[in-house]
């Protein structure tokens, strides 16, 4: 295939996935419209329908351990606590729909990334601006949730992320889009992979983790309002998406296993793969410029997360604010200091 | 409230290193100058205050990109002061354009690094300590713990114990066993600890903070950097007259320049020509002929971005270039009055380029000394619209063109005051006029002259140079500083991944049988224990483990996590 054939494959492939993203979305939708006709109650921990023939289960469970299945007896959202019905089956139906629908798209989406490399004269890869960054950043987003589902019963997460991928994909392709060309001088370098390689990696987490975060603080909200008996445990009763998320301890871990492993990813990409390679660059390891500043800044205010989750009257709920600041400026930096800084900084994109 | 959950395992019978950090903060005790001492720097050194020092930090750093700093962007920082004349000394008094380097935000990470060493000495010494104590014993109640297994077997204790030895030998525990606490001798326990790494990690991290912030410090208080525009076939020798921009540390000193010497014999560039990109520098380098001191042999190397040239420390690098188109002024008399190539600072991707040429020292046809200047752009692909008047169509010099004002007068140059040679002080020039009063504009195409009213003299375009701009400099501790961040990461990564465990063991002659309980701890949420304690009881009985005791205990759950 010809330079130019890949561009245009790798543009349709990028309508392709959003589509498939939207039918995704909109499957998690009707799993999380049904399931609002089921009440979650809090009694057991197994749901209800599936009965007592389970404990093999439990104990597969229990040796593998995994993180959520050590929580205290939480529902999630794929396994209403009703008696037996049809209506739970039929959101489970949605949901498993959901769930392949993304797995398909995330493959569309990743052939669009790998096209848009193929698609530069000479092949690079494929983060040479911001339209590329960012399309880069929401497939590792959405296989960040893939690869964590099961680890982390993710299925609460599904119309987020989905819903996120798809309006950032729509606003990448309105806004960002450039077409390709080749990388300018200073991006010819091994560090640039390296360097960007992490950073959007990094970026991927964190927005996961911030997920996570404002989950949790929503959540805490509507606790604190009442909004559910038994809140005292974190355990809820009620019905809807907030009832079906998993309790505070359980969205607060998600955040912070993420966001401690985006940390020195971060830590990686931006005070040593961008030093190195500014150095070659430009000279020297850091000057300040503005990409710069706001890197570092992102860095202190998660090192300050991180501390906060380690200092009694900071966890949890202020721990969450500080994440979510840390996120924000994240993504001022990656969208703000270009717009509102672009000729100051000698970063012209990421 | 659910996150006191969070807590819950303090209130285990447990040993819990709790360091100081956690304690709330108190109110000032009375005056007592030692008591207050204390007490402030207990509050220094606490992990709030850390917080709060985190997040000014972080706070600080922010105008510092908002607002154009001097030592970054000095082109900028100086349009922008002109453009705010109000502000500027307002700006100035609080240290607005050199952020990084203000008091204040100096105070703020001075504070901080105080109350991190305050914070790792102490956790230093603790970890020291407890490296070389034994794991701490079985816990009087074993089953109150979250993962705890027990089962009955034939085997005499002892051989159990031994088993259990090896077992957490193989799966990297440091084992102990004693007496399990305040019970007779009838019961022997054995007790196992990994993960102590943990802790090394997050003392390994914040020490590495300090040894980024040396590295730092003496990179900016030795180091410096200049810039220096050199036209191709021209010369650069290291001396601080030679540099058009020069920033050091206060502790550099001029003399330790290195006294390297360099020629630029040619600078490459190609433009696409065709497509989207057209008009985008592809490749560029530049040639340099050097002498690494003035009796050094010559020798040759190419640099380019991504490339520099390393001499004895001072690194050299290729950071843009540009135009020198070579003008010759002859004045009234027909002397050479300035001849040579004057640089031209590029202003758009196309390079239409800026720039002046001062003739000081011209002399009228009737004898009168006489001060010319010219002020103007280079085109190097000249084109012309109605609409868009003239343009560089093209970033190559295809079609090279200059078109420069003329100015007679006074340039200023003997007044003391340090001036720019890339502007025009026409505080006391006047324009030159046309027979019909206009401003006289020279419009030179390459090889073309044009002659100055009332017999002043010609201006001549013969040749077109071009120039590189260098970046010259120095920051000596550069490497301490990334192996200090390397080593910052080496340790995040233990104190975030490293999941300290404790294991233990408890066996008890009951009946003529044995009776063996195995619990676990761990310090965080998130690893497998249940795992862990499971494989150690299957290594332990060949019976699969019955239901007894708590499987899944249905007790407080393992959700804590502090870190
Ligand atoms: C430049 C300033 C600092 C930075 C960038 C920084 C960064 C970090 C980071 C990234 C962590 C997480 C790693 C981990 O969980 O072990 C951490 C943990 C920690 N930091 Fe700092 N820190 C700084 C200053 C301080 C200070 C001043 C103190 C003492 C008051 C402190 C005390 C701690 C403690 C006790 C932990 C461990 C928390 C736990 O038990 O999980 N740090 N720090």
């Amino acid at each position: 295939m010809s330079h130019e054939q890949f561009e245009v494959l790798s543009n349709q492939a990028v309508a392709a996935c959003a589509v498939v993203y939207f039918l995704a979305l909109l499957a998690h939708l009707a799993q999380w419209a049904v399931e609002r006709k089921v009440p979650v109650t809090a009694s057991t921990g197994e749901p209800a329908r599936e009965p007592a023939r389970e404990p093999a289960r439990a104990a597969v469970g229990a040796v593998a351990g995994s993180a959520v299945r050590e929580d205290p007896p939480v529902t999630t959202g794929a396994a209403p606590a009703a008696p037996y019905d049809h209506t739970g089956d039929r959101a489970d139906r949605f949901g498993r729909i959901g769930l392949a629908l993304t797995v398909v798209a995330a493959a569309i989406h990743l052939v669009a990334v790998v096209s848009r490399g193929l698609a530069a004269d000479p092949a690079r890869v494929p983060w040479g601006n911001m339209y590329e960054f960012t399309l880069t950043g929401t497939l590792v987003v959405a296989a960040g949730y893939l690869l964590l589902y099961r680890k982390f019963s993710l299925s609460w997460l599904a119309p987020i992320v989905t819903g996120f991928v798809l309006v950032t994909l729509m606003a990448d392709v309105l806004l960002l889009y450039s077409p390709v060309t080749p990388l300018r001088d200073a991006l010819q370098s091994p560090w640039l992979v390296i360097h960007v390689v992490a950073a959007i990696i990094a970026t991927g987490a964190f927005t996961i983790g911030g997920m996570a975060s404002v989950l949790y603080l929503v959540k805490e909200r509507w606790l604190a309002r009442g909004h559910a008996t038994g809140h005292a445990t974190g355990l809820a009763t009620g019905r809807g998406y907030l009832a079906r998320l998993p309790g505070l301890e359980a969205l607060d871990r998600v955040a912070y296993r993420t966001q401690a492993f985006a940390f020195p990813v971060w830590t990686f990409a931006a005070l040593i793969a961008g030093p190195i390679w500014a150095k070659h660059a430009w000279g020297t390891y850091w000057s300040w410029d503005p990409k710069e500043v706001w890197a570092f800044i992102t860095w202190v205010v998660y090192a300050a997360y991180l501390h906060a989750r380690a200092t009694a009257g900071w966890k949890g709920r202020a721990a969450a604010i500080i994440a979510l600041i840390g996120l924000a400026t994240l993504w001022f930096n990656f969208i703000g200091i270009n717009f509102f800084f672009g000729q100051g900084s000698m970063h012209s994109y990421a | 409230m659910s996150l006191d959950r969070l807590d819950h395992r303090e209130d285990q019978d447990v040993p819990v290193q709790r360091n100081r950090q956690d304690r709330p903060a108190t109110a000032p005790p009375g005056l007592a100058p030692r008591e207050l001492g204390r007490w402030a720097w207990r509050q220094l050194t606490s992990m709030r205050i850390a917080l709060i020092l985190l997040f000014l930090l972080a706070l600080a750093a922010v105008p510092g990109s908002v607002i154009p700093q001097e030592t970054v962007d000095p082109n900028r920082a100086s349009q922008w002061q002109g453009q705010h004349p109000h502000l500027t000394p307002i700006y100035q008094k609080l240290g607005l354009f050199h952020v990084f380097s203000s008091a204040w935000f100096s105070a703020i990470y001075i504070l901080l690094m105080v109350s991190l060493v305050g914070c790792i000495l102490p956790r230093s010494a603790v970890y020291w300590r407890g490296l070389r104590a034994r794991p701490p014993r079985a816990p009087h109640r074993l089953e109150r713990l979250p993962e705890h297994r027990s089962f009955v077997t034939d085997e005499p204790p002892e051989a159990v114990l031994e088993r259990a030895r090896r077992l957490l030998r193989r799966r990297r525990f440091r084992v102990a066993t004693a007496p399990a606490a305040g019970e007779g001798s009838a019961v022997e326990s054995l007790a196992a600890e990994r993960g102590k790494l943990r802790e090394a990690g997050n003392l390994l991290f914040h020490v590495s903070v300090l040894l980024v912030l040396a590295g730092v410090a003496i990179g900016s208080l030795f180091g410096f950097k200049g810039g220096v525009i050199v036209v191709t076939g021209h010369g650069f020798s290291n001396s601080l007259s030679q540099y058009d921009d020069f920033t050091s540390g206060s502790l550099f000193n001029p003399e330790n320049l290195a006294p390297f010497s360099f020629k630029v014999t040619n600078f490459d560039v190609t433009f696409i020509r065709r497509g989207r990109e057209a008009g985008q520098a592809h490749k560029f380098s530049a040639g340099l002929d050097y002498q690494s001191s003035p009796t050094a042999p010559r020798k040759h190397a190419t640099i380019s971005v991504n490339h520099p040239l390393q001499l004895d420390g001072t690194d050299v690098y290729l950071i843009s270039h540009g135009y020198a188109p070579h003008i010759t002024v002859r004045d009234g008399q027909g002397h050479v009055a300035y001849a040579g190539p004057v640089v031209f600072l590029p202003e758009n991707a196309t390079f239409r380029s800026f720039g002046v040429v001062k003739v000081p020292d011209a002399v009228s046809s009737t004898g009168r000394p006489e001060q010319l200047g010219f002020e103007g752009e280079f085109y190097p692909t000249y084109a012309f619209t109605m609409r868009s008047g003239p343009f560089s169509a093209f970033p190559d010099a295809k079609n090279p063109a200059v078109s420069m004002l003329a100015y007679r007068g006074d340039l200023g140059l003997d007044s003391g005051q340090p001036q720019s040679v890339y502007t025009l002080d026409k505080q006391h020039l006047t324009p030159i006029r046309k027979a019909d009063g206009k401003p006289l504009r020279l419009d030179l195409m390459l090889g073309q002259s044009q002659k100055l009213p009332d017999g002043m003299g010609t201006v001549t375009f013969d040749g077109v140079s071009r120039f590189v701009k260098l970046q010259i400099s120095s920051s000596p501790a550069d490497w301490l500083a990334l192996l200090g961040m390397s080593l910052a990461l080496l340790g995040l990564l233990g104190s975030l991944f490293i999941r300290p465990r404790r294991m233990w063991v408890k066996v008890r002659r009951e009946g003529g049988r044995t009776l063996v309980e195995v619990a676990g701890l761990d310090r965080t949420a998130g690893g497998d224990l249940a795992g862990e304690v499971d494989g150690l009881v299957g290594g332990l009985s060949d019976r699969p483990v019955d239901g007894h005791g708590s499987r899944r205990s249905d007790g407080p759950s393992t959700a804590e996590e502090n870190s």
